[in-house]
């Protein structure tokens, strides 16, 4: 295989993630799972413009996107709609091929050789689903059973484990088209995983369901790279997603990667704010008490914005102290917030360590 | 070895999903009983007027209408196969899970297809062709040989009948609205497989042209075998040529639509 582009390069970089990622960062101390070095996509859309006239413009759905990914890593893949996020995922399974760039997964590239890699990931669509919509559950992953040509005591033994952590033993013998959208979304992680993939994409796994079937299918994924050391991209609309599953997030906006970091970086860099929702016991003057800030009063209810890196327990207990509380929320800030302020950080020249 | 038995349990999965709506199946048996009651008096009407029409006697006749009815739905003759879900999961984009897969494409839901025509033809066939039988003045032969040639030459029919509606399926990715290309298909595969009438009984070139197309091995020529109006090995060689050809061309569309395919969602 070609292995001419970042070989040489032998500067020593440590593993600490939320360093500046370029162009050639080519680290040595990691087994690079996932590589992607200034890879694009770009599509021909013909868009009608009048009788018998078509237009043709070109979309960058990815610009020259490079990232690495380690063995073991658990990564979130975040951005607005339309950012590029899933036509990475597709460029990554094999099944988009990219225009430009080198991309390999375990080594392979993945359009070359859709169907070797395909045994090595496990790739999970969120809305979209890979079981057998008219047969009972069972049979999707028998189905899998055969396809990957799964160890008959491995096929057991995984199947065992996934059906005991996502509680899925009573819908073995119900038709897809029965589940619940929850229900089918953890039976949807099972078949993805029965062939041991070495790493899992998950594209918005949590999307639609409610607040139980969210925690199972997170304690599931953390569980599963916990245990089994496998690797996870996920992508999700879900702040929280990212919060409990994650140590490094990547975002990427209009096919460009913008950051690459821990998530407390990323609301530094965003200098997003979270909120804290206080509800008194009656109606009283805005509360001072910086650095939080009061965006809103209604009646005895105040909002106080505070910035995201601060702990918001030390602030609930000197609001506590102070003021007659009765009940208190912490909202996150949402994705589109932190990428709106990153935009207006970098636009002033304090873009700290986005990449762009 | 290994991808074979994948291949045969994408199959039982084809048949067992059809053979889970039983109201379907049920609704699908009376049409084809009176829509076949239907055809059999046109038929005697018309071959009253003109006896041995298209070669045919009238107890032929009506073996071929209730042969006709039997195999419609398990041969797909007017669209309604496996390919309106192919279409419907490349206008969704869901292709993208078909496509990721470690298995082919054109084998998989050529697997799937089967399945579905076995159960079709056993669910839907069996009981619209044995009360013709019955009721009727039939011909069908004696000779288990010629039995034999006909299930070959139906077997042939179901490769041919899925190479012409996974083409069309294909086409989905360049069109995104597959209902014009529907109809058509049913349209063609209602006239030229001889559904509407036996294509003996056309006239001239156009006869000669709808006897030499593909759809002519759906209806047409297995029937002439099992009422020993035609050749077998002529029958086979005719049909497997265009079951090869179509699946030749439906692999070389399938590559260049998984090339610049643009999966729709997201």
């Amino acid at each position: 295989m070609d292995d001419h582009v970042t070989e040489q390069v032998t500067e020593d970089v440590t593993e600490d993630v939320t360093e500046e990622v370029t162009g050639n960062r080519t680290d040595h101390h990691t087994d690079h799972f996932i590589e992607l070095d200034r890879v694009e996509k770009v599509f021909d859309v013909r868009k009608k413009t009048g009788f018998m006239k078509r237009e043709r413009r070109e979309v960058r759905a990815v610009d020259s996107i490079s990232f690495t990914v380690a063995r073991g890593e658990m990564v979130g893949y975040i951005g607005p709609n339309g950012a590029g996020k899933s036509t990475t995922i597709k460029m990554l399974t094999g099944i988009l091929t990219p225009s430009g760039g080198r991309l390999r997964v375990a080594g392979i590239d993945p359009s070359r050789e859709r169907t070797r890699l395909a045994h090595r990931i496990g790739v999970v669509f969120g809305q979209r689903t890979t079981l057998w919509w008219d047969l009972p559950l069972i049979d999707s992953y028998r189905l899998m059973h055969r396809m990957y040509r799964i160890p008959e005591a491995r096929y057991r033994e995984n199947l065992d484990r996934c059906v005991e952590l996502l509680e899925l033993g009573d819908l073995l013998d119900v038709p897809v088209r029965q589940l619940s959208l929850g229900q089918r979304m953890r039976g949807d992680i099972a078949a993805a995983l029965l062939h041991d993939p070495e790493v899992l994409y998950l594209d918005e796994p949590t999307i639609g369901l409610d607040v139980i079937s969210k925690a199972k299918v997170r304690g599931f994924l953390r569980e599963l790279n916990a245990e089994r050391g496998t690797t996870v991209l996920l992508t999700t609309h879900d702040l929280q997603d990212i919060e409990q599953l994650c140590s490094r997030v990547m975002v990427i906006d209009h096919g460009r990667l913008m950051y690459d970091g821990p998530l407390t970086g990323l609301h530094e860099v965003g200098e997003s704010e979270r909120t804290l929702v206080v509800d008194l016991e009656r109606e009283l003057p805005p509360i001072e008490m910086a650095p939080a800030r009061v965006v809103r009063v209604e009646g005895p209810r105040q909002w106080l914005a505070f910035p995201a890196a601060e702990s918001a327990a030390a602030l609930v207990a000197r609001v506590a102290a102070e003021y007659p509380l009765v009940d208190l929320s912490v909202r996150e800030p949402d994705i589109e917030a932190v990428i709106a302020r990153m935009y207006a950080g970098e636009a002033s020249g304090a873009a700290g360590q986005a990449v762009s | 070895m290994g991808s074979g038995r994948l291949y045969v349990a994408v199959a039982a999965g084809g048949f067992r999903r059809y053979a889970t709506y039983r109201a379907a199946t049920a609704a699908g048996v009376f049409t084809n009983t009176v829509f076949g009651l239907i055809l059999v008096y046109t038929y005697l009407a018309l071959w009253d007027e003109k006896p041995h029409l298209g070669g045919y006697d009238q107890a032929q006749a009506v073996t071929y209408v209730w042969l006709g009815q039997a195999i419609f739905a398990a041969l797909a003759i007017g669209g309604s196969g496996v390919e309106s879900e192919l279409m419907e999961r490349i206008r969704t984009g869901d292709i993208a899970i078909d496509l990721y897969r470690p298995a082919d494409l054109q084998l998989w839901w050529m697997a799937a297809d089967l399945g579905r025509t076995l159960f079709q033809l056993l669910g839907r066939g069996v009981i619209p062709f044995a009360f013709g039988a019955l009721l009727f003045k039939v011909a069908l032969p004696h000779d288990p040989a010629t039995w034999a040639a006909f299930i070959v030459s139906l077997l042939l029919a179901t490769v041919v009948s899925f190479g012409i509606r996974y083409l069309v399926a294909l086409l989905t990715f360049w069109f995104m609205d597959g209902t014009g290309m529907t109809h058509m298909t049913m349209l063609a595969g209602f006239f030229c497989s001889g559904m509407m009438l036996p294509l003996n009984v056309f006239p001239g070139t156009l006869g000669d042209v709808v006897r030499d197309l593909p759809w002519s091995s759906l209806l047409q020529k297995p029937a002439d075998l099992l009422l020993g109006a035609a050749d077998p090995w002529g029958t086979f060689a005719f049909q497997g040529a265009w079951a090869v050809a179509l699946l030749a061309a439906g692999r070389l569309v399938q590559s260049v639509a998984t090339r610049r395919v643009v999966v729709q969602g997201g």
